[in-house]
């Protein structure tokens, strides 16, 4: 595999000031990135986001501010790939691939990617029906623990740990997660995130539908990721409540980007 | 476990390249694979085109998707995979059969029937197809079995009682014929006669259909569970992207014979790209 990052130039470049990052300097860097939703039906184009640039560094926590519908989650879910941007690229300095463009990878890079680099967690609650609680979390810790070098005992030991910072108690742990409050599903998708401490989590207002005390939980882990050298860029309503944590942000303005932090 | 080094560098499993397969005389018109069809029909002969370069590659322990509509060839697709329908172009090739480098539908009948018996394992969208209604369960089992060479009686007796058991066919039944189970008790035993010979490839040809819901799970659960620890390949077929999208991370999308989207499922779901894959998408919300 050629890591000559001009062999992976794409050829839709958006403006012609682009220049090859410097893979020390950021794990992410989104250059004029563009994604509009075309509609056969109706021949429309809804739009996403347009000509987004931004840069994360290794450690920080940047974030993505802006109103509803400004734009923010399609820029997250044009990272992980769950939407295809159509221009510009996003440069990711993966630890196994080195540095790389995503709109360009594979179908199964994106899947390495995402089971060993990249985490998200959304605002919206998708729970694998018949998968208990406390499966759910193993299942997570286990896809990373082989090339980890960690043994089951010790994802076992990790995810109750996990469980009860997220007051998730043992008596819920046997239940399937479909029958939990909102809240619950919730922590319990951002355990299952955070237990594979992922190199770049993305973080689509996780907190949004969260009570205070719940919030301060996820605010917590948060920090000890960022201590521990997880990168985040996260869009969350209330930024203030990060207050301390986030090192940079981001100001969305109509699918543009308004001004920097 | 799988190693992370694997899940890279590894090579494709099975191969699918190129496949067509048509019925009818064909004519000049249709010769050519841009040709405009009716749906999947010649204009000028009348020959079905049921699948028009096709190709799918699954990797170790990967369940891939198969969606799209009624006719769209998925079935087709999957009898070409497995040698029951000739398809007029293209290759089938595994690295479990001379490194990757022979196409599996140049081998000969016996090569094939033997491949058919030890590599791939099928279960058929219609369970008539799949299973001999008037055996029982277990002789069902056995008979695959027989097929790829066993001959010791208690040994596939036991093998067989241990898949009833895995697909959660009571051992009371196991001496009953298909005939007498219900639709998703029938898809096990194909199930469990499908697995009896341990094929590292499972073609699933829409196993969950016309189940009610909670047969339907348990039938997804198994899937699952075989993928998880038995780490076995598998292409599944299905028009319900519900099934789709909770087995598959990586899928194909049919229309008229030919694969018009293919990639992520969730991106699939999610940022349908193609007119059909959007009304698809579209009509389930
Ligand atoms: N033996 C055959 N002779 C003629 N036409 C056939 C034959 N087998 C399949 N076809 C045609 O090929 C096309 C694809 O059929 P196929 O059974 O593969 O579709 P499918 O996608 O599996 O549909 P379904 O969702 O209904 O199972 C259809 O137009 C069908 O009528
Ligand atoms: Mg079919
Ligand atoms: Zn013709």
């Amino acid at each position: 595999m050629s890591t000559s990052v001009a062999t992976v130039e794409p050829a839709t470049v958006s403006k012609a000031k682009r220049s090859v990052p410097s893979p020390a300097d950021c794990l992410l860097r989104i250059e004029g990135l563009s994604k509009g939703f075309y509609l056969h039906e109706t021949a429309r184009t809804i739009q996403g986001c347009q000509d987004i640039s931004l840069t994360v560094r290794p450690g920080e926590f940047v974030g993505i501010t802006g109103r509803s519908g400004s734009g923010k989650s399609t820029i997250l879910r044009s990272v992980y790939r769950t939407n295809l941007p159509q221009q510009g690229a996003i440069w990711y300095d993966s630890a196994r691939f080195g540095p790389l463009d995503l709109l360009q990878a594979g179908s199964r890079q994106i899947l390495y990617l995402r089971r060993f680099e990249l985490g998200f967690i959304s605002q919206f609650l998708h729970v694998l029906p018949r998968t208990t609680a406390y499966d759910r979390v193993l299942q997570s810790a286990l896809e990373v623990a082989g090339p980890l070098g960690i043994t089951r005992a010790e994802a076992c030991a990790e995810t109750e740990n996990l469980l009860r910072h997220f007051n998730l108690t043992p008596d819920l742990w046997e239940l399937y997660p479909l029958t939990f409050s909102g809240g619950e599903k919730l922590r319990l998708n951002i355990a299952a995130a955070m237990i594979k401490k992922p190199r770049l989590l993305l973080l689509d207002e996780p907190t949004a539908s969260l009570d205070q005390s719940s919030k301060l939980k996820v605010r917590e882990l948060i920090k000890q990721l960022k201590q521990q050298g997880c990168t985040m860029l996260g869009i969350f309503h209330d930024l203030e409540f990060m207050e301390g944590l986030c090192d940079r942000e981001y100001n969305m303005h109509e699918g543009f980007m308004a001004r920097k932090g | 476990m799988r190693e992370a080094a694997c899940f890279l560098d590894e090579a494709p499993f099975l191969t699918v390249e190129g496949i067509s397969c048509s019925f009818g005389p064909g004519c000049a018109y249709c010769a050519d694979d841009e040709a405009d069809l009716e749906r999947n029909r010649c204009p000028r002969c009348g020959t079905i085109h049921a699948l028009r370069r096709v190709s799918l590659d699954v990797y170790p322990g990967e369940i891939v998707g198969i969606v799209g509509e009624s006719g769209s060839g998925k079935s087709t697709l999957m009898r070409c995979i497995c040698f029951d329908q000739q398809p007029s172009a293209g290759s089938v090739a595994t690295p479990l059969v001379d490194g990757g480098t022979r196409n599996l539908l140049s081998c000969s009948p016996e090569q094939k029937r033997a491949i058919r018996n030890t590599v791939f394992g099928m279960v058929y969208q219609n369970p008539w197809l799949g299973l001999r209604m008037d055996f029982s369960a277990l002789s069902n089992i056995a008979e695959q079995m027989i097929a790829a060479g066993n001959r010791n009686v208690e040994g596939m007796l036991a093998r067989g009682r241990s898949l009833l058991e895995q697909v959660n066919i009571p051992l009371s039944r196991a001496a009953d014929t298909p005939r007498e189970f219900s639709g998703g008790m029938q898809q096990r035993v194909q199930i469990a006669k499908a697995l009896s010979n341990n094929p590292p490839i499972l073609l699933l040809d829409e196993v969950t259909t016309g189940l009610d819901l909670s047969v339907q799970a348990t039938v997804l659960d198994l899937i699952s569970t075989l993928r998880r620890e038995l780490d076995v390949s598998m292409v599944v077929v299905s028009h319900d992207l519900a099934v789709i999208r909770m087995l598959a991370q990586r899928s194909s999308v049919m229309l008229d014979g030919r694969v018009i989207e293919h990639g992520l499922t969730d991106q699939i779901l999610e940022d349908p790209q193609h007119r059909y894959t959007q009304q698809l998408v579209h009509s389930l919300l």
